[in-house]
């Protein structure tokens, strides 16, 4: 009896997630439709998206497999890359948007996954600040090397420099197709809202299904106890790196939806440097290490909120970051916990129990 | 044959030889007893069963076969499984889930199955449950499935990791001093869980601990152990009354 009172609870709690995120995407729709939104705000929901898909998979590593990462940006940055590059080439060749698109998620998705799975080989042999200083190295490099990357088409095929443009040696009717610093112009804009919110769907699909499984259950018993999880006989090395290339694939997925949106395609320290890893960050830990539903909420609040204060002009960065410490304190101080705990009993006295038994 | 037949076994630390010819001879369904002052090394000699050290010298054959050199995860899937000094649960999952995390290589279905939530998942899930819920009642934690691990009493943490140790089917129990903070009311209670364990799943249980209560209460054979080498070895009241060994436990 219990049992089932119990697997309720967690799927009830996925529901109200994939719900919440459904209310919102509505919400959106018909505000824009009834012209409530401006478009400075409409210029924000596909960044917003991304954001949201990358703090869900950020939280997989995250809180989910315990490990600290502060290159999830770089994978993000696989992903827009080499899907806009499939994109910009295919553009003629493929004239359907819709499958255009799908096939640059599917390929910027694997290949970013590719990329997880061949850093974390070596990367996750380190642990705690360890891990986190290389990852941060590994998406460095990553950006760096889109920036002196020169990649150009014509008639006899792909021609490829690291030094500049001119060295790459194209005939007559040649284009230039990632110009190193300048990156990629003209990608097709495919990304939509309502794509993004599809992909978002997806992402919560795989990361719940994913926690509340056979695999899930190893990736946190190696998070909370490695020795522990080695000697009922689970794989640490083989689990590491499944939940640290899912996560990687999945912020690839963000960057597809990320480079799809943009007229240039550039890598810069704010998109995909170590700022954005950073941001991402700040996202999962705000929203609750380990709490999906609280990323995409700390995802939506922290980006709108510089918008919406910017009536405030110089004040906001301030007021951001004010609220920022506000946030954190109220998500994490024991104080606040205990008073917050006090106040659920006070609203709903038959959950007494339950707190108590969480506690 | 003996279940577990240990020769010859060694390591060093940086000079020290932590264990020294260490042997051991464990047949299927005994209780036998691992004891010695602090710092014999009696948990290194756990770690080197388990495969978390390797030995420089000797051989660990279990049912036959030598396990030496073999990985943690292989050594437990070859049938050892153990609980450890300092209480090592999956403190941020149920009661349940640890258990569970036990069956991992029992019940098997893919991640991709488990996703996209394929018949296979609902289907082996259950069995999951219903066999983690059947080894929780045993050990009279049922009750508790759902609360997290890390809230229940420490004398319901032993008897999970016990209880998570043999979801792992293992044919030899390791306890490294399961004893280690209970009152004497929580050790007589183990002391009855310890051997109902045995009877119940016809385990075969090395044991370390430091309460002779405990050791002479249930223990079928022990070997002492000092700096790292086997003082005295045998049935456990002859051994608790040789000289050397008292010598070594109280000093002259």
């Amino acid at each position: 009896m219990k049992k089932i009172k119990k697997m309720n609870k967690t799927t009830k709690s996925n529901f109200i997630t994939y719900l919440m995120v459904i209310v919102i995407y509505l919400a959106v729709q018909a505000m824009s439709m009834t012209g409530n939104l401006s478009s400075l705000m409409k210029g924000l929901l596909i960044p917003l998206c991304a954001y949201v898909i990358l703090a869900v998979s950020l939280n997989l590593t995250v809180g989910i497999l315990g490990e600290l990462s502060l290159g999830h940006a770089g994978f993000m940055c696989v992903g827009a890359f080499s899907s806009a590059f499939f994109s910009k080439c295919m553009v003629d060749v493929i004239p359907s948007s819709g499958l255009r698109f799908f096939l640059a998620i599917l390929l910027g998705t694997a290949m970013a996954g590719l990329f997880g799975f061949l850093i974390g080989i070596p990367v996750l042999r380190l642990k705690g600040d360890y891990l986190a200083i290389v990852t941060l190295a590994f998406g460095e490099i990553i950006k760096n090397i889109m920036n002196l990357l020169f990649i150009g088409k014509d008639s006899a095929g792909f021609h490829f420099s690291t030094k500049d443009s001119m060295s790459l040696g194209l005939k007559e009717g040649g284009t230039v197709i990632i110009n190193g610093p300048q990156g990629i112009t003209g990608t097709p804009r495919d990304s939509t809202f309502t794509i993004g919110v599809i992909l978002i769907l997806i992402t919560l699909f795989i990361v719940l299904n994913l926690i509340n499984s056979r695999s899930g259950r190893a990736i946190m018993a190696i998070r909370d106890n490695r020795i522990a999880a080695e000697s009922v006989g689970i794989d640490i090395t083989k689990y590491k790196l499944m939940a640290f290339s899912i996560s990687a694939a999945l912020a690839g997925s963000a960057g597809v939806l990320y480079a799809h949106n943009l007229a240039t395609l550039n890598a810069q320290p704010k998109n995909f440097g170590y700022n954005m890893s950073i941001m991402i960050l700040v996202f999962v830990v705000l929203g609750g290490i380990g709490n999906i539903r609280g990323s995409i909420i700390a995802a939506i609040v922290l980006t709108l909120l510089p918008e919406l204060l910017r009536g405030l002009n110089d004040y906001r960065m301030l007021i951001y970051a004010v609220v920022l410490i506000v946030m954190m304190l109220f998500n994490w101080s024991p104080k606040a916990i205990e008073w917050r705990k006090r106040i659920m009993v006070k609203i709903r006295p038959g959950k007494k129990k339950d707190e108590k038994e969480a506690a | 044959m003996a279940l577990l037949e240990v020769k010859n076994l060694g390591i060093s630390f940086g000079g020290l030889k932590a264990v020294n010819e260490f042997q051991v001879t464990i047949e299927k369904g005994s209780l036998y007893g691992l004891i010695g002052p602090n710092g014999a090394g009696k948990t290194t000699i756990f770690n080197l069963l388990t495969g978390v050290y390797k030995p420089d010298e000797g051989i660990i054959l279990l049912d036959g076969e030598n396990i030496v050199g073999k990985k943690t995860i292989d050594i437990n899937k070859a049938g050892i499984a153990r609980t450890f000094q300092n209480i090592r649960l999956f403190k941020d999952l149920s009661v349940l889930d640890n258990v569970k995390a036990g069956l991992h290589n029992h019940y098997n279905y893919s991640t991709l199955e488990g996703i996209f939530r394929l018949p296979k998942y609902y289907k082996v899930e259950k069995a999951m449950d219903e066999k983690a819920m059947e080894l929780l009642d045993v050990f009279g934690l049922a009750e508790e499935a759902h609360t997290l691990a890390s809230n229940l009493p420490y004398g319901k943490q032993r008897k999970l990791e016990i209880t998570r140790a043999l979801a792992t089917e293992p044919k030899l129990l390791l306890l490294d001093e399961p004893a280690a903070g209970m009152n004497p009311n929580e050790t007589k209670e183990l002391m009855d869980t310890i051997s109902f364990v045995r009877d119940k799943f016809d385990m075969t249980i090395l044991l370390i601990e430091h309460d002779m209560k405990l050791v002479s209460g249930i223990c079928e054979q022990l070997t002492v152990l000092n700096f790292g080498q086997v003082l005295a070895e045998g049935r456990t009241s002859e051994v608790l009354n040789n000289p050397e060994v008292i010598k070594a436990y109280l000093g002259e």
